[in-house]
């Protein structure tokens, strides 16, 4: 029971960064615009995070910091992509490289350099109810932080008035821009929550999951997050599912091998990406809700001038 | 990569100054992973940074380059660019090295890790598995609940010889040890680390090692207050009560000879396997959670190694079925340990095929 529980605490510190990534690159991918550098911001928002605490000593600070650093080389991003209507993939893929090489100058000055990791929150009464108590009402504030986005971006997304507008912009930005809407700016602030969003999920890894700085911390997870959208056919519920689900088998893996089952460690290490995909795309089978949830105009430059 | 960039535009700078020529040899350096990795890429650079400082030279260094064909272009363009030797620091740059070298003649070349040699290539590494008998030691003495856990990266020889030097030395002053094996398939990934280190402490190990490069693990076992190892690089920052020890590499001497070698012309093609007696493989200063009969006792062992009259692969040694594999007054030898693929009495699990 002890070690249960012990896993099921680790699951969720694994599982919070990709879930942030994520969902912010779904409100991205919704409003049409695809974007590839989600890998550079995280590791800019774990950097700039980092660097903040340090020199602040204050962890809310550095968690506004790291939102803003990710929304600022966004913003670069969206500049490209939308004013000079740069193609979206390589943009985005040089977004990536950009992030990973400034974050790695930016740190230089931070290697070897220890933070205790931001503290936990237990919440008065709730926390001390045994077993689920711990589990549920005993976090860093960012795993908090993390649920009350999955209801914002759900409530967002599916019930305002705003969301069926940037919504209306992904799937036709041609309809949406002769109904009166300013598809640029829509994007533009979608790409700035998508910045700010990943950027929690970097700092998320640097303050609290593994509380220091190294170059290349994000180790992939950017292109995790992209994913998990991909398979989770742009559904915020099945983000939450597909994030908690890769970071319960990864953790569950390594428990497995500690306790000495017999399973090759490279297949105890593909299981995480393989059930995910597998379980994601059997609960979304279904070809035409997929079309209907998948934004139509996904990747698509937008003039103005048609 | 931007960083690459840099670097490749400052190989070409010095390029265009070696015009000008004085004596100062040149040095070109080929890095796996950025120097800011804390572990084996950031040691390899203080180690060049020293060689700066003793000898006339000039030094310049590639990093974050990906082992395989991209390798091949790195070096080829360190030789072209008038390096007079160069060392390239990752097993995977074993066949692209040697590619370069049969074309650049009279450029050194000396790989790190790897067993392929010619007229102007060498190769060198470090016996890490004498320092892993020293932090055995250590762990057979500090742990109350017998178990030992230990993070490792892929199922290599050098990897696997680690594994058994521990398992061997905790047991001979604990006979009661277990050494539990996690395998997180990758030499660096601080979260998966972390989160190997937090599984393995879940089920019991109260000290914990890791043959992987951050300091991730080291941070768990602060946080979790059990004891852990540094690898690559003293960690003490990141875990100053948590930390015993840390194996520290120390490559200063040997590219400082080697190059010293070249400029006089005594260098010729070797293999160079050093331990704690050359100071290729050194220890962090004890942590103060270590007492003093502990550190005598590694102390002791690390003397033993160094005089030789201890080796960490000395029989009797058995397997994980309990059958004697090298008898009393036997040594494994290097032969043998260059291909380990087999774990010794004492670690649970299988090694994964």
């Amino acid at each position: 029971m002890d070690i249960l529980i012990a896993a099921i605490l680790t699951i969720i510190t694994a599982a919070t960064p990709l879930l942030f990534a994520a969902l912010g690159e779904l409100v991205t991918e919704k409003s049409g615009v695809l974007n590839l550098g989600v890998e550079g911001m995280m590791i800019m928002g774990a950097i700039i995070g980092f660097v903040t605490v340090h020199h602040t000593g204050s962890a809310s600070v550095a968690i506004i910091a790291s939102m803003i650093a990710g929304a600022f080389i966004a913003s670069i991003f969206g500049i490209l992509v939308l004013k000079f209507h740069a193609r979206q993939v390589p943009t985005g893929l040089a977004l990536t490289i950009f992030g990973l090489g400034l974050s790695a100058l930016i740190g230089q000055s931070m290697i070897g350099v220890a933070y205790t990791g931001i503290p936990k929150l237990a919440i008065p009464g709730l926390a001390s109810i045994p077993v689920i108590g711990n589990i549920l009402f005993n976090q860093d504030g960012l795993v908090y932080l993390s649920i009350l986005m999955v209801i914002v971006v759900y409530w967002f997304m599916n019930k305002s008035r705003a969301g069926l507008i940037l919504r209306a912009v992904g799937d036709s930005h041609d309809a949406a821009h002769a109904m009166g809407y300013s598809v640029v700016k829509i994007r533009f602030m979608a790409i700035l929550f998508g910045g700010a969003m990943a950027g929690v999920g970097g700092a998320y890894l640097s303050l609290a999951y593994s509380p220091l700085w190294v170059e290349g911390m994000t180790a992939g997870r950017g292109w995790i997050a992209l994913a998990l959208v991909v398979f989770a056919s742009w559904k915020v519920g099945r983000v939450l599912l597909g994030a908690y689900l890769f970071g319960g088998i990864t953790i569950l893996q390594l428990h497995a091998q500690a306790l000495g089952i017999g399973i090759p460690s490279q297949v105890m290490s593909m299981l995480p990406y393989l059930a995910t995909i597998l379980v994601l795309v059997f609960i979304s089978r279904d070809k035409t809700k997929i079309k209907l949830n998948s934004p139509a105009s996904l990747g698509k430059p937008f003039h103005e001038s048609r | 990569m931007i960083k690459k960039i840099i670097s490749s535009v400052a190989i070409a700078t010095c390029l265009t100054a070696a015009g000008i020529a004085s004596a100062e040899t040149k040095v070109g350096f080929v890095y796996v992973g950025p120097i800011g990795d804390h572990g084996w890429s950031y040691q390899h650079n203080q180690s060049r940074l020293a060689l700066e400082k003793a000898l006339d030279v000039k030094t310049s260094y590639v990093e974050s380059v990906p082992e395989g064909a991209d390798a091949q272009r790195v070096i080829r363009q360190l030789a072209a660019d008038g390096n007079e030797v160069i060392f390239t620091t990752s097993f995977g740059y074993m066949n692209p090295t040697l590619k370069v070298a049969k074309r650049f003649p009279k450029v050194k070349f000396e790989h790190a890790t790897g067993y392929k040699r010619s007229k102007n290539l060498s190769t060198y590494s470090a016996r890490f598995y004498e320092g892993r008998a020293v932090l055995g030691a250590i762990a057979g003495k500090m742990t109350k609940t017998n178990t030992i856990g230990y993070i490792a990266s892929f199922p290599i020889p050098e990897v696997i010889r680690g594994i058994n030097a521990m398992t061997l030395a905790a047991r001979k002053v604990n006979p009661d040890v277990k050494v539990k094996v996690v395998w997180v398939n990758t030499w660096f990934d601080p979260g998966k680390e972390g989160d190997a280190a937090k599984a393995l402490i879940d089920q019991g190990a109260d000290v914990i090692t890791q043959h992987t490069d951050s300091p991730a693990p080291l941070q768990v076992a602060e946080k979790r207050g059990v004891y852990g190892f540094g690898q690559a690089s003293n960690m003490k920052s990141f875990a100053p009560k948590a930390q015993l020890t840390a194996i520290v590499n120390n490559w200063d001497k040997y590219y400082i000879d080697r190059v010293k070698a070249a400029q006089d012309g005594s260098w010729a093609s070797i293999d160079t396997w050093a331990g704690i007696k050359d100071g290729m493989v050194t220890l962090a200063p004890y942590g103060d959670a270590v007492p003093q009969d502990v550190r005598d006792y590694a102390d002791s062992v690390k003397a033993s190694i160094v005089d030789g009259s201890f080796h960490p692969f000395q029989g009797p040694i058995k397997n994980q079925k309990g059958e004697v594999v090298t008898k009393e007054g036997e040594t494994i030898g290097d032969g043998e340990l260059a291909k380990m693929g087999w774990y010794v009495e004492g670690v649970d699990g299988k090694i994964p095929k």
